[in-house]
């Protein structure tokens, strides 16, 4: 189970030294969306994958976090000191809050009430007239850390997100074993019967929800310094969609998968724009077919062609 | 805010209320009948309008275009159906999601490679345009009268249809316990058939509808989807009554509060203030009624008894 992921943040840990090669900003910039959008799909899979809670609204959070960083910028606070911290409990305090509300739904319902909110951010921001309204937010200085300014050197900022990534996996990696995700993975399988148990259900789904959000908020505020711009079409509820699409295609309820998806969805768009303009004619029927013959995405039809494979090698053996 | 813009604007939301209605119903059923979600729902009223925009192009008459591309849009429906979504009705609803947002990617950039970007537009036929006038110093387009008519008179015909004939009768039973119909001998596939058909027919009849007064692009159908889901989260996924008082409590909620928000504002904060905070409410109403009824009905206005 180590192994892939392991392979994957080393693929990322080598890939400036093999971009050096190449068109280094423009490969160093696509990976850091991937890393930085990896972050945020792995909260999601927190929800999604161990808890059945589908949130249609997580663009929302990576835009609170967004906001947070570049209206403090606006008012010339760059100190990432104060504004990780702020992006953080502004998004974690947007999911507690609406949480609250959410969880007392379930199924296709909670799906629509997540999305709710997230429009309700979407238009919120969408007016925020002092800070750019429909237009967004032009960053004109980057975060800065005890004052020096590590974001400006794409490499630095580069190993920075990717450090984040290990973090916010192994931290989501060690929620999911630990007592606080059984109960949690429990409540998906189960909620009456974890209830029944004694367990307050409500409390843990909320605590998932809320950290899902902080994460989130660190995707958001990652993102803000990558692209040095800010707009409401982070909140898109078409954002919050592809989101959920990247951790379907990469497989659920892994935790890799989201970031394999999320590699996945976003190569793959990037390689297909390339090719054609018409790429979303290619892409889509892709999605389908990935969902007929692909059960459990791309990690799930890999465990499948593997398991094709074993059996093809085993059958010479009495 | 004189009354006669209080009426035209009540006029205005019952139009988009009824254009909802048209797309929720079959949103509505199908959700509730083969617990299918179906995003590519908004991709059928888009398609309709363009259909119509083509057919109108060959044949000139109003009336012709509008037959053809009701069949046209029922025809791509059923291919739909049969090509894709009846591999998909025992799956996950995330696979569900992802498999028909695949086919609206696939859709709006095939209508951007027929037709262009460019938008188009459908003339008005010619018996029903101009405006008429309602009372003195209030006249309304003709055009908009007959989508709230039609509308009105399919909500008739859906209400009659779901709630005294035979099929109706199975429709509420599927949406109830569809495996029990299926047990008690009902073939649950060419029912499936029906109604999915019937949807798709109705979300392509309100493109045809809305065309007229609203550019014809690609994309249309995203936005009316996510209305549509709305209404059906709020008026309780399955109900076609619910589906109707939901889509036009939206459409008045919606247009009213675009217009009047400011006003209302104003009379209880400065004029500056009210006129930002003003558009940004009026734009999250929806979403806060939705919110709001989720909150103290967690499966909607009118949830189908028995699930």
């Amino acid at each position: 189970m180590t192994r892939l992921p392991t392979a994957i943040f080393l693929g990322f840990a080598l890939l400036p030294a093999a971009a050096a090669f190449g068109t280094e900003t423009y490969l160093l910039d696509l990976f850091m969306r991937v890393m930085i959008f990896s972050i945020a799909a792995l909260g999601l899979d927190l929800l999604v994958g161990y808890g059945a809670l589908v949130s249609f609204g997580h663009a929302a959070f990576i835009g609170i976090g967004a906001y947070a960083v570049a209206i403090l910028a606006s008012h010339g606070i760059n100190e990432a000191l104060i504004s990780l911290p702020v992006a953080l409990i502004a998004a974690t305090a947007f999911a507690y809050l609406t949480g609250t509300i959410c969880l007392r739904t379930r199924g296709v319902y909670f799906i629509m009430i997540t999305l709710a909110f997230g429009q309700m951010a979407f238009f919120l921001a969408s007016s925020l007239a002092p800070y750019g309204g429909d237009d967004g937010l032009t960053m004109h200085a980057r975060s800065t850390l005890f004052g020096l300014s590590p974001f400006k050197n794409e490499r630095l900022f580069y190993y920075i997100v990717l450090a984040c990534l290990i973090g916010c996996y192994c931290l989501c990696r060690s929620l999911v074993v630990s007592r606080f995700g059984r109960v949690f993975r429990g409540a998906r399988e189960n909620a009456t019967r974890m209830a029944t148990l004694g367990f307050d259900i409500y409390r843990y789904q909320l605590a998932a929800y809320a950290i899902s959000g902080a994460l989130g908020g660190l995707a958001g505020f990652l993102l803000a310094n990558a692209t040095d711009f800010v707009s409401p079409a982070y909140m898109s509820w078409q954002r919050s969609g592809e989101l959920i699409i990247m951790i379907i295609l990469g497989g659920l309820g892994t935790l890799h998968g989201a970031i394999i998806g999320t590699l996945a969805y976003s190569l793959l768009g990037e390689y297909l724009s390339g090719l054609t303009e018409n790429w979303k004619m290619i892409f889509g029927p892709l999605l389908v077919l990935v969902v007929l013959l692909a059960r459990g995405g791309l990690l799930g039809l890999a465990g499948q062609v593997a398991a094709w494979w074993r059996k093809q090698h085993a059958e010479p053996q009495p | 805010m004189s009354m006669s813009l209080l009426i035209v604007q009540i006029l205005n939301g019952l139009q988009l209320g009824v254009l909802l209605f048209l797309i929720a119903a079959g949103l509505t059923l199908v959700f509730g009948v083969m617990n299918f979600i179906n995003l590519a729902h908004g991709v059928q009223y888009m398609l309709g309008a363009y259909l119509a925009v083509m057919f109108y192009g060959m044949t000139g008459s109003s009336l012709l275009a509008l037959v053809f591309a009701l069949l046209a849009a029922l025809a791509f429906g059923l291919f739909l159906e049969f090509v894709v979504f009846r591999h998909l009705y025992e799956r996950d609803h995330l696979d569900q999601v992802i498999a028909t947002f695949g086919i609206i990617l696939f859709l709006n950039q095939a209508v951007k490679y027929i037709w262009g970007a460019a938008p188009l537009s459908l003339p008005i036929p010619e018996y029903f345009s101009g405006s008429i006038v309602l009372l003195p110093g209030l006249t309304y387009p003709i055009w908009r009268l007959v989508i709230i008519a039609s509308g009105l008179a399919i909500a008739l015909l859906l209400y009659v249809l779901v709630s005294r004939t035979r099929l109706g009768m199975l429709v509420r039973a599927g949406a109830n316990n569809a495996p029990m119909v299926s047990a008690l001998g009902v073939d649950i596939r060419r029912l499936f058939m029906i109604v999915f058909g019937f949807g798709t027919m109705l979300a392509g009849f309100a493109g045809i509808m809305i065309a007229p007064i609203l550019s014809v692009e690609p994309g249309m159908g995203d936005t009316i989807l996510i209305l549509a889901f709305v209404v059906i989260v709020i008026g309780g996924i399955g109900s076609i009554r619910g589906a109707f008082i939901a889509a036009l409590l939206i459409g008045l909620a919606d247009t009213l509060g675009r217009s009047f928000s400011v006003d209302i504002l104003r009379l209880v904060m400065a004029p500056s203030p009210a006129r930002t905070v003003g558009p940004a409410i009026a734009s999250m109403l929806i979403y806060l009624m939705m919110a709001l009824v989720l909150y103290f009905r967690p499966t909607g206005l009118f949830p189908p008894k028995g699930r």
